[in-house]
């Protein structure tokens, strides 16, 4: 099977700080894979450089066969990239169903029957479990609402590759469940791609782990081969007693 | 912007045509005069708000478009002898043309630096006209000849001049203005519009190509202002350069504050508002302009979102 995602070589620089360095990187279409490691390790610049928010300074990025290395984002999004930001983006002052309406207009072919917008909004809004709150102002969500608004963005633009940028920061602990339910929802019609500093969401989500650290891919390998692992367990996890 | 209660919205707007053209018939003369030029002047401020209250782009030299429209209708028939439709088109297409280039090179900024930029090329625009004085007028202007002014279909000769034709002239255009403005808030594409003033990096990132979507706003906000402009010469039959000047690039910024930006009906409002303020407080002071700066002041403290938009916000949810 060919990855869908592959990076060669992707390096970022910010003045003198490398801050993704050299990165070799590849991904399986289906995947869940979690991207951990330090702050500073370079993961946000990392999906940044994938969906196109910001160019690499070398390297190459391939997705589904195609070099999209100097795409711009909006064309990428296009190609089946969906991004969700670490920091919650959403449009404050539109309701929910028109924060959903917007992805769902463009990914829609059949773009002149407003039944098929507001079909694919509110199929959105049900698999987060937002469809009650469809009329509300999206600035007056809660802020674990926010956070599925965010992925009901995601998912309306029906990607082939979904980055989420921790999502499950900030959440309460009933909500992360439902999180993780959810995010198995999506892998099965989508890759994810998952960056997270919680531990226990990374272990029972990701097929495979990828630690970066410096900029650099420390280790990559299943769950169980990253806990053991005696680099990233210094690195990242702290040394064992 | 949403899918709900077209109904409503429409019958709204033809309601408020409706009224303008039942005015027509009960105004006095010289409120009937002022009543037209408000109209083709709301258009203006209809354009200007069509970039300013929807795309969140503040510009400062949409005097150009007005300007590219009234002479490029009103030097085609005073120097070229052209008709008043084929006139009509030519401010138009200076419009379209001018707003094309201008949005490819200022759309280049954002934020202060935009506003810079448009108010330095309506300088440019200014300067021109008043450098090739020879054919503009220059600073004195020039008087498009009234025999010129009128329009011809078959056996039947419209007289711009006549007071009631000129009326139903500016209500049709502004009435056609009105409801492509509201069809294009309503649309998806014034979904776009509205997501670029909000956050335009997310709309990025849910695929849009945010430049072409603003550059296609550029020019038909510019395509309407050059539509007023165009029709001030033809219906008022003057074409001067203060028309091109700074002042024209603030007055629909101000009329689209006070009517309520990003409200279909807040530049009508707004010009209607400023104008009969002038015209009341001018009748009993000199100093009317004093009184135009209070009523301002009032207004943004009362109504930061200008008449309309405070209206929408604590009553009328619905309005487009």
């Amino acid at each position: 099977m060919t990855p869908l995602l592959t990076t060669k070589g992707l390096s970022r620089n910010f003045g003198g700080l490398r801050a993704v360095d050299n990165v070799d990187f590849a991904l399986m279409p289906g995947e869940i894979r979690a991207v951990i490691g330090p702050n500073g390790a370079g993961k946000t610049t990392f999906v940044s450089l994938v969906s196109g928010r910001i160019q690499p300074s070398s390297g190459m990025i391939v997705f589904d066969g195609a070099d999209v290395t100097g795409l711009p984002a909006y064309v990428r999004v296009r190609r089946g990239i969906a991004y969700t930001f670490q920091i919650t983006s959403i449009f404050a002052n539109l309701s929910a169903y028109d924060n959903v309406a917007l992805p769902a207009q463009r990914t829609l072919s059949d773009g002149r029957s407003k039944g098929a917008v507001k079909a694919g909004v509110m199929a959105a809004l049900e698999r987060t479990g937002l469809a009650e709150r469809a009329h509300t102002l999206a600035g007056q969500l809660s802020y674990g609402h926010q956070r599925l608004l965010e992925v009901a963005m995601g998912l309306a633009l029906k990607p082939r590759l979904l980055i989420l940028d921790e999502p499950t920061q900030g959440l309460a602990d009933s909500e992360i469940d439902n999180f993780i339910a959810l995010v198995r929802e999506i892998a099965a019609s989508a890759t994810v791609l998952l960056i997270e500093h919680n531990m226990p969401v990374v272990m029972q989500l990701a097929d495979r782990i990828t630690v970066f650290n410096a900029g650099r891919i420390l280790a990559e390998g299943t769950p169980e081969q990253v806990r053991e692992n005696a680099a990233v367990q210094e690195a990242y996890l702290g040394t064992a007693p | 912007m949403s899918e709900a209660s077209p109904a409503k919205a429409y019958g709204l707007h033809l309601g408020v045509i409706a009224l303008l053209f039942g005015l027509s018939f009960v105004l006095p003369d010289y409120y009937h005069g002022l009543l037209a030029r408000i109209m083709v002047l709301a258009v203006f401020a209809m354009g200007y708000n069509m970039l300013f209250g929807y795309v969140g782009l503040l510009s400062l030299g949409h005097a150009m478009f007005f300007g590219a429209g009234l002479y490029g209708a009103g030097l085609a028939i005073i120097q070229l002898g052209w008709s008043v439709p084929a006139a009509f088109a030519a401010g138009l297409a200076c419009g379209v043309v001018l707003s094309a280039i201008i949005g490819l090179l200022a759309l280049r900024t954002t934020g202060v630096a935009f506003m810079i930029v448009t108010m330095m090329f309506a300088q440019v625009f200014y300067l021109l006209i008043l450098y090739f004085a020879a054919w503009t007028g220059g600073d004195q202007g020039q008087v498009v000849p009234q025999p010129a002014r009128v329009l011809t279909f078959g056996a039947t000769v419209l007289d711009l001049t006549n007071p009631t034709v000129r009326y139903m002239s500016a209500l049709a255009l502004f009435s056609v203005a009105l409801l492509i403005t509201l069809a294009i808030v309503r649309s998806r594409y014034g979904r776009v519009l509205v997501a670029i003033r909000e956050n335009e990096e997310r709309t990025k990132m849910l695929g849009f190509d945010t430049f072409s979507n603003k550059l296609s706003a550029v020019v038909i906000s510019g395509t309407i202002c050059a539509a007023s402009g165009a029709a001030y010469a033809l219906l008022f039959g003057y074409v001067g350069s203060s028309f091109a000047s700074v002042q024209y690039s603030i007055l629909p910024l101000l009329w689209v504050l006070l009517g309520g930006a990003a409200t279909t009906l807040g530049p009508l409002i707004g010009t209607l508002f400023m104008y009969y303020v002038i015209d009341i407080t001018s009748g009993y002071t000199s100093a009317y302009l004093l009184i135009v700066g209070v009523a301002l002041i009032l207004l943004v403290l009362f109504f930061p979102k200008g008449i309309l938009g405070t209206i929408r916000q604590r009553w009328l949810g619905w309005l487009p």
